[in-house]
């Protein structure tokens, strides 16, 4: 076993899955120097320039030219650096790559993949701190993953390159140094929730940078008598809903976190989802734990006010779990 | 490049199997299905006919909304675009596609785009991706997406990575309802291209001799490895944007002096001056062409609808 963090997983999944299948490409601003967070640093000199591509600031572009690739049957990796810029590429990922094999009734495949960096915590301001999950998972035709360890960083990733589809892998640039132990890197599948925590009471389901969180507020509602299970979808899109239903069912009651502002986010979807399957089930309706309606301020005080953690989970969860199950 | 009869013959039955076509499209709106947002290209159809006469079998072409001729012309059957227009589950794409989206991957069409300039990225990606094979990727625009960040980002990349493109803008004056003059202060695409070191070329687009032996060269200069190159083919739409539009934009005499360089007539004038046809040959092109058509349509009518099951499929691949 050795210590890997989420970063060096992630480089390190690039360079197997470009070891493995020449037709893998790595696309992006500063790619070949690593990129500001080092995703991308070696493999310039493992692959050459002519597989690790330095493009100009160019976003919409080369979104396009990487959908242009996949098309013709290479399997483009593009990277964005902050996912702020993905409004940029927008257009090409959804009117080109996402709506390629419907309109062309399954004559073209696009096996294009997008990573990013998201989130908030760093003091980067309004324009390089945003969660845009929601937007990615609105658009048929596009998969999500949003890892939250090394090991599903690096195993969806690969998943996402060997995949047919355009896959965005949105990374949480606050979960780029966390450490974990991880033997060998491998697929992971898409489309499998992990549940990080059984529990008996409450179902709490997070993303990303919140799936720590919800297991940090898990060990504290231990001492209000509550027993939380805390269930990671890495991917939204595919959802695996079976997963968190059969788990509501059981615990009764559900609180969902995730970082982006609340409104039209992902959480609203999920809810949504849970109280159209398991509104029997339900003891209390269905909470939601998020940022409020603003954008991503630069001031530490602000943006720790802003960004959503274990304390607003552990309340949210004292919500929703009626007394008498504690 | 060199012309013969039988090279005569084959830029004038597409020449006239797109004016044909789109007639019975202008003509049909409304019947059976067939609606929607329409672009039509007549006037324009010497552009697609020299192209499809020069592309080769690794290559690929995008093109952009008003793109019946150019997936026509690459060899498409006209029945199946008939069926994708009309809706129906013979169509090109199984009638998910529609005017605006027709994809014919067996004959190297990756596709139409309904974003303006948009399909100019993608054809830079399928340059590179075909490149070690030999192909080159060529992409038709209109002048109003000369205007677009994507034509210029595009320049400039395709440039850097000499990558084989052959960018074809059918300058046709107008953007949508607006004249050129109002968009920009730049008469000639192609020039452009001098900012980026591209090879750049106008040329009258409705001489379809002269956009063969323009876009020939242009597709030498990248398939050689020598980087992209711009076409630039002055032309004239002689209907609306889209089939509803009333064009009142544009003055009755403009029409009528492009009526005059109509490149279907033209050709059949320059094809038979030049001994290469007979106007017996001319005739019998027009009319064994649009039999041909009206076959084709009745069989695009008889065409099923698409099942309701298939509204979830082909989201993934």
């Amino acid at each position: 076993m050795a210590e890997r963090t989420y970063i060096a997983a992630l480089r390190e999944a690039l360079a197997l899955e470009m070891r493995r299948d020449a037709t893998v490409h790595v696309i992006g601003e500063d790619v070949a120097e690593g990129g500001p967070f080092g995703a991308t640093k070696g493999l310039a000199e493992e692959f050459g320039r002519g597989r690790v591509l330095d493009t100009p600031i160019s976003e919409g572009t080369v979104m396009g030219m990487a959908t242009g690739m996949a098309l013709a049957g290479l399997r483009p990796v593009v990277e964005i650096m902050f996912i702020d810029f993905l409004t940029l590429a927008m257009d090409q990922l959804v009117n080109q790559a996402a709506k390629a094999c419907y309109m062309s009734g399954g004559q073209l495949a696009c096996p294009l993949v997008v990573r990013t960096a998201a989130g908030a915590g760093r003091r980067y301001g309004a324009q390089h701190s945003q969660s845009l999950e929601a937007w990615l998972m609105h658009v048929p035709g596009l998969k999500l993953a949003v890892p939250a360890t090394a090991a599903d960083a690096a195993g969806l990733l690969m998943s996402a390159i060997r995949d047919d589809d355009p896959v965005v892998v949105v990374e949480h640039k606050i979960l780029y140094y966390r450490k974990e132990m991880l033997d060998v890197l491998e697929p992971v599948p898409l489309g499998r929730a992990a549940v990080r925590r059984a529990g008996r009471d409450v179902t709490i389901v997070a993303t990303a940078r919140m799936v720590d969180e919800a297991l940090a507020a898990a060990e504290t509602l231990r001492s209000d008598g509550i027993d939380a299970e805390v269930i990671d979808p890495r991917t939204l899109v595919p959802l695996d809903l079976d997963t968190i239903v059969s788990s509501v069912r059981r615990t009764r009651s559900c609180v969902i976190a995730h970082e982006a502002p609340l409104r039209g986010g992902i959480g609203a979807e999920l809810a949504a989802l849970v109280q159209e399957h398991a509104i029997d089930s339900l003891d209390a309706p269905v909470a939601r734990v998020g940022a409020p309606d603003v954008p991503v301020p630069a001031a530490p005080a602000l943006e720790d006010a802003y960004i959503p953690g274990r304390a607003a989970i552990a309340a949210a969860v004292r919500g929703v779990v009626s007394p008498s199950r504690r | 490049m060199t012309m013969d009869p039988g090279g005569a013959r084959r830029l004038l039955e597409r020449m006239t199997l797109i004016r044909a076509f789109e007639e019975t499209v202008q003509s049909s709106i409304g019947e059976g299905g067939l609606g929607g947002l329409v672009h039509l290209s007549i006037g324009q159809e010497a552009v697609a006919a020299a192209l499809a006469d020069v592309v080769q079998g690794a290559d690929r072409v995008y093109a952009g909304h008003r793109a019946h001729g150019h997936a026509l012309a690459l060899g498409a059957e006209p029945w199946r675009v008939m069926a994708e227009l009309m809706g129906k589950a013979d169509g090109l794409c199984r009638g998910k596609g529609g005017s605006m989206h027709l994809v014919d991957v067996a004959h190297g069409f990756f596709g139409a785009t309904g974003v303006v300039g948009g399909n100019i990225p993608l054809a830079l990606g399928t340059a590179f991706a075909i490149r070690p094979r030999g192909g080159v990727a060529v992409v038709v625009f209109g002048d109003g997406a000369a205007q677009s960040g994507y034509f210029h980002e595009s320049l400039n990349i395709a440039a850097l990575w000499r990558l084989p493109v052959v960018l074809v803008c059918e300058n046709n004056g107008y953007a949508e309802f607006t004249p050129r003059s109002a968009h920009t202060v730049v008469e000639r695409v192609a020039r452009h291209a001098e900012t980026y070191g591209v090879r750049a070329s106008t040329v009258d687009g409705n001489d379809v001799l002269a956009v063969r032996d323009a876009a020939a060269a242009s597709l030498e200069h990248a398939r050689g490895g020598a980087g992209p190159a711009l076409l630039e083919c002055l032309t004239y739409r002689m209907r609306g944007h889209y089939e509803g539009d009333p064009a009142g934009y544009r003055a009755a005499s403009e029409v009528a002096d492009w009526r005059e360089k109509d490149p279907v007539a033209r050709f059949g004038r320059v094809a038979t001056e030049r001994g290469w046809l007979s106007a017996a040959d001319v005739a019998a092109i027009d009319r064994d062409v649009r039999a041909m058509l009206a076959q084709a349509v009745d069989r695009a009518r008889r065409s099923p609808d698409p099942q309701a099951s298939e509204l979830t499929e082909d989201v993934h691949g």
